[in-house]
């Protein structure tokens, strides 16, 4: 099939790309005013596919100033977006540790000793001391608390309405055709194919979808994205070793609750130092609230859900939630190298715009913005291009878009913000100075640290236990574990000290029923695993088995022989195992052992 | 099977060459919690215009045996007349537009199950006879015989009654064209039984049940040919006047649940049987 212009995932990326271009297709009177160079008579034929079952799905909530998205939309009513509200308080949260599990050097030891016998001049209440200020950086008044899932939903109504485009929800992109050097359209996955993906009933060969523009907006761990990097390479000195995944549940505060909407907390120190935390209030009484975990936290357990409860149970967290309800539940990995994990952003026929091109801010912790921005920008250029009645090259991408980036706010803030976090590489004390120190010299001085991909620098599970829990212990866990096809972290976490989680089958749930009740989680018939185990091999050797460890479906489990084993319909597509694994691969040393290719179905859920 | 019914009627045999009209509405993505509320224009389900819609599951069965009945006899061709909010149509529309060829006709309206049943099929049937061409000589009337959205159970009857086809079948299970262009329905009757009616020709109306056909696999090329039409339909959905005036909800309430997740695989049939017995008798 041709088309003029075909997108790859449907995110805030390109829902400002195609919102931009939408508004100049047609005329008011529904006239062509951009004719389509493929079908001549046509108007310009613009095609986008998202894998998900829906627009919307499987994202997740945010805070944001909302720059671009007011110049987009200048007459923006947040009351037309469901879930939205304007910033209304914003607060960071230093959180204690009540339960004397997590796992803090000496110094921030020491510092928590000393806050909890001055609590009452620091205003110590429930474990937590709110910090005194929010720095510049991060401060997000007059910005909107949002659910990604709710504004894509609104978003692709728009655009959809506007019958100048058409999203393809349930439609995962296998491969782009790259030819001659440049990039001539995609291919949509096979279906009706086996779990390994050989034709079976009803085999249906994925489409080909030719045309003169690819734009990528597949996200950070999107499998078109990653493809073009091998096959055209990264800038030099770029790089994506620097990842977090954000878990987080939308929940109905209980009437209780006092807190207004448009509330934004962030918390910092537990329930590991290097887990930060958020807690954003939206309309209606509810709230969506989470953890992020870092690839920099050098724990082969590192465990997001398990972690998440103990977070959500800190006293100054759980008084807020207590009584409350889980609505919703999921799961995405950040692309946390920013600025310096930019790809080429464009070359012959194709495009990258949104967060899997290095767009995210990691100073500002600002990403949904900034991917919209990108998706102006692009909708400039390709417009300017059109005029010009130009072909999509990438001289002219280059003229058209990447300059209109490099002049713009995301790319100089993120140019400040690129080596922000490099200090946590050395632990977290350098690396909350670092952020600090950045921050407050707008990116002149930072704290030094060397970014390694996370199979370079994570230990093994011994390692991480040395003086908690014995070799032998944690090898007979690990083994009871593997003969009942589970992961080890509960039981590992249990024996250095956190206590059980007291499940109240509202709030505090089995992960089992967070991907059924909270994320819904579906996987539709006739696709192929998307998620792939290169070097089995060298799986059954891995002592560490993070890819088990973090899934967040409990979809990675032990299975036959030592190796791990994949269910996709458990997978909610959250892209952690591509970068969780501790496996180097030998034939492309900057990555691990698994490979994440693009795949139907996830959460069923459009409040995250 | 029980019996086989003839239904012989005044109509003339027909090449079956069928108009086939669907009526099918969103509802909420039958995954996700739903809750009534109380609002100002009486029930509702909390966050309703959040919650991702769907073609109704029956209504689907419905979709998926006329697109196959239409490819079956060249010439025929599928309606879908949806009556619901326009936003969550168009949402539901680009997922099922990958499913079947058909032509919308939308109407904008409320898709709650709060509603009126002869309301909504005064509006359903209105739309079909105001569909160009229609021939009531080739017309099959297809729906669900219920509704994942608080089924009134009788709307569908109510749009034949309108449309004055009197041949009706609830629960039906299949349909085929026999040799003499007669159509042979199987539909679910008491006991677990199925009855065999056949009937000389159309109008008929059929209220399905599960149908046998699977959901078809996305198809892309299926979508963009359709959706030439489905956008613009959208764009003149006209506003159906669908509601409750003078109804009084005196309370809604979903049927009480009990919820235990177990996931396992490869279990035997009689242990699953087993233990949903066990689960039973000890609540």
């Amino acid at each position: 099939m041709e088309a003029d212009i075909v997108c790859v995932g449907f995110g805030p990326a390109a829902g400002g790309f195609l919102t931009t271009l939408s508004r100049a297709i047609l005329n008011e009177d529904g006239s062509t005013a951009i004719e389509s160079p493929a079908a001549p008579g046509l108007p310009l034929q613009v095609l986008c596919y998202e894998r998900a079952d829906d627009l919307g799905f499987g994202v997740s909530g945010a805070v944001t100033r909302a720059r671009g998205l007011r110049e987009s939309f200048p007459d923006l009513d947040s009351a037309q977006i469901p879930m939205t509200a304007p910033v209304k308080g914003e607060k960071i949260l230093y959180l204690l540790d009540p339960v004397g599990a997590s796992r803090r050097p000496v110094l921030m030891r020491a510092a928590d000793a000393a806050i909890r016998v001055m609590g009452g001049i620091l205003g110590v209440r429930d474990d937590a001391m709110e910090l005194p200020w929010t720095p510049d950086f991060l401060d997000k008044h007059g910005g909107l608390v949002l659910s990604m899932g709710q504004f894509n939903q609104w978003v692709g109504q728009q655009v959809m309405g506007s019958g100048a485009v058409q999203i393809w929800p349930g439609s995962p992109v296998g491969e782009a055709l790259v030819e001659a050097g440049g990039v001539a359209g995609i291919r949509l996955v096979d279906q009706g194919v086996t779990k390994e993906g050989k034709p079976a009933d009803g085999f249906l060969p994925g489409m080909e979808v030719r045309a003169g523009l690819t734009v990528v907006a597949d996200g950070p761990v999107g499998a078109i994205g990653r493809q073009l990097d091998k096959a055209f390479g990264i800038p030099d000195g770029h790089h994506a070793h620097d990842w977090a995944l954000g878990m987080k549940f939308v929940v109905d505060l209980p009437e209780t609750c006092e807190l207004d909407p448009g509330t934004v907390l962030h918390t910092l120190g537990y329930p590991e130092p290097e887990i930060f935390g958020f807690f954003y209030v939206h309309p209606n009484r509810v709230a969506s609230m989470g953890i992020f975990v870092p690839s920099w936290f050098d724990n082969p357990a590192r465990t997001a859900y398990r972690y998440l409860q103990h977070w959500m149970l800190h006293p100054a967290i759980w008084r807020h939630v207590k009584g409350g309800r889980l609505r919703s539940w999921g799961a995405k990995t950040l692309q946390e190298s920013g600025r310096r994990g930019e790809p080429r952003l464009a070359g012959n026929g194709y495009a990258r715009i949104g967060e899997g091109s290095g767009s995210t801010n990691v100073l500002t912790n600002s990403g949904l913005d900034e991917a919209w921005t990108t998706g102006v920008m692009l909708a400039e250029g390709v417009l300017e291009i059109l005029k010009n009645k130009q072909p999509f090259t990438a001289e002219n991408l280059e003229s058209a878009y990447v300059s209109r980036r490099r002049g713009s706010w995301v790319d100089k803030e993120g140019r400040t913000a690129a080596r922000a976090r490099d200090g946590f590489q050395r632990g977290i004390i350098p690396g909350m100075i670092g952020m600090m120190v950045t921050g407050l010299t707008k990116g002149f001085v930072s704290m030094p640290g060397k970014p390694m991909p996370p199979h370079r620098r994570v230990p093994d599970l011994g390692e991480y236990y040395r003086g908690r829990i014995p070799p032998k212990e944690i090898q007979a866990i690990r083994r009871e574990s593997d003969a009942r096809g589970i992961s080890a972290h509960d039981a590992l976490m249990e024996r250095a000290g956190w206590p059980a989680i007291p499940f109240d089958g509202e709030l505090l749930v089995s992960h089992q029923d967070a991907l059924l009740i909270g994320g819904k989680v579906q996987a539709p018939a006739g696709y192929a695993d998307h998620v792939e185990f290169l070097y089995p091999g060298d799986c059954k050797s891995c002592g560490s088995k993070i890819c088990i460890e973090m899934c967040s479906g409990q979809a990675i489990y032990p299975g036959e022989n030592g190796r791990p084993a994949f269910d996709r319909e458990k997978c909610i597509h959250c892209g952690a195992c591509l970068w969780n694994c501790a496996r180097g691969n030998p034939k492309d040393p900057e990555n691990g052992l698994i490979e994440f290719h693009a795949g139907a179905g996830g959460l069923h859920s459009a409040e995250n | 099977m029980r019996a086989r019914a003839d239904c012989t009627r005044r109509k003339t045999k027909l090449m079956p060459e069928y108009q086939i009209v669907v009526c099918g509405s969103v509802v909420p993505d039958p995954l996700q919690t739903l809750e009534p509320v109380s609002g100002p224009a009486g029930p509702a389900l909390k966050n309703e215009m959040m919650l991702p819609a769907w073609l109704d599951p029956w209504a689907g069965h419905a979709l998926y045996e006329a697109a196959g009945l239409a490819a079956k006899n060249p010439g025929s061709k599928v309606w879908l007349v949806a009556l619901g909010p326009k936003a969550k149509l168009q949402q539901a529309m680009m997922t099922l537009a990958q499913k079947a060829p058909f032509e919308l006709v939308a109407l904008d309206g409320s898709a709650s199950g709060f509603t009126d049943a002869t309301e909504t099929a005064t509006a359903l049937a209105e739309a079909i006879r105001a569909i160009p061409g229609i021939d009531p000589a080739r017309l099959l009337v297809f729906g669900g015989w219920e509704s994942a959205s608080r089924g009134a159970g009788a709307t569908m009857q109510i749009v034949g009654e309108i449309l004055g086809i009197t041949d009706q079948f609830q629960g039906v299970d299949e349909i085929g064209t026999e040799a003499d262009g007669s159509l042979r329905i199987l539909e679910r009757i008491e006991g677990g039984q199925h009855q065999v009616s056949i009937c000389e020709a159309p109008p008929v109306l059929l209220g399905w049940a599960t149908g046998n056909l699977p959901e078809p696999r996305n198809n892309p090329q299926v979508g963009m040919a359709n959706m030439r039409a489905i956008m613009p339909a959208l764009q003149k959905a006209k506003p159906a006047k669908v509601g409750a005036d003078g109804v009084k909800f005196h309370s809604v309430s979903l049927p009480k649940q009990s919820r235990d997740t177990k996931v396992v695989k490869d279990l035997p049939p009689d242990q699953i049987a087993a233990e949903i017995v066990d689960w039973i008798t000890n609540k």
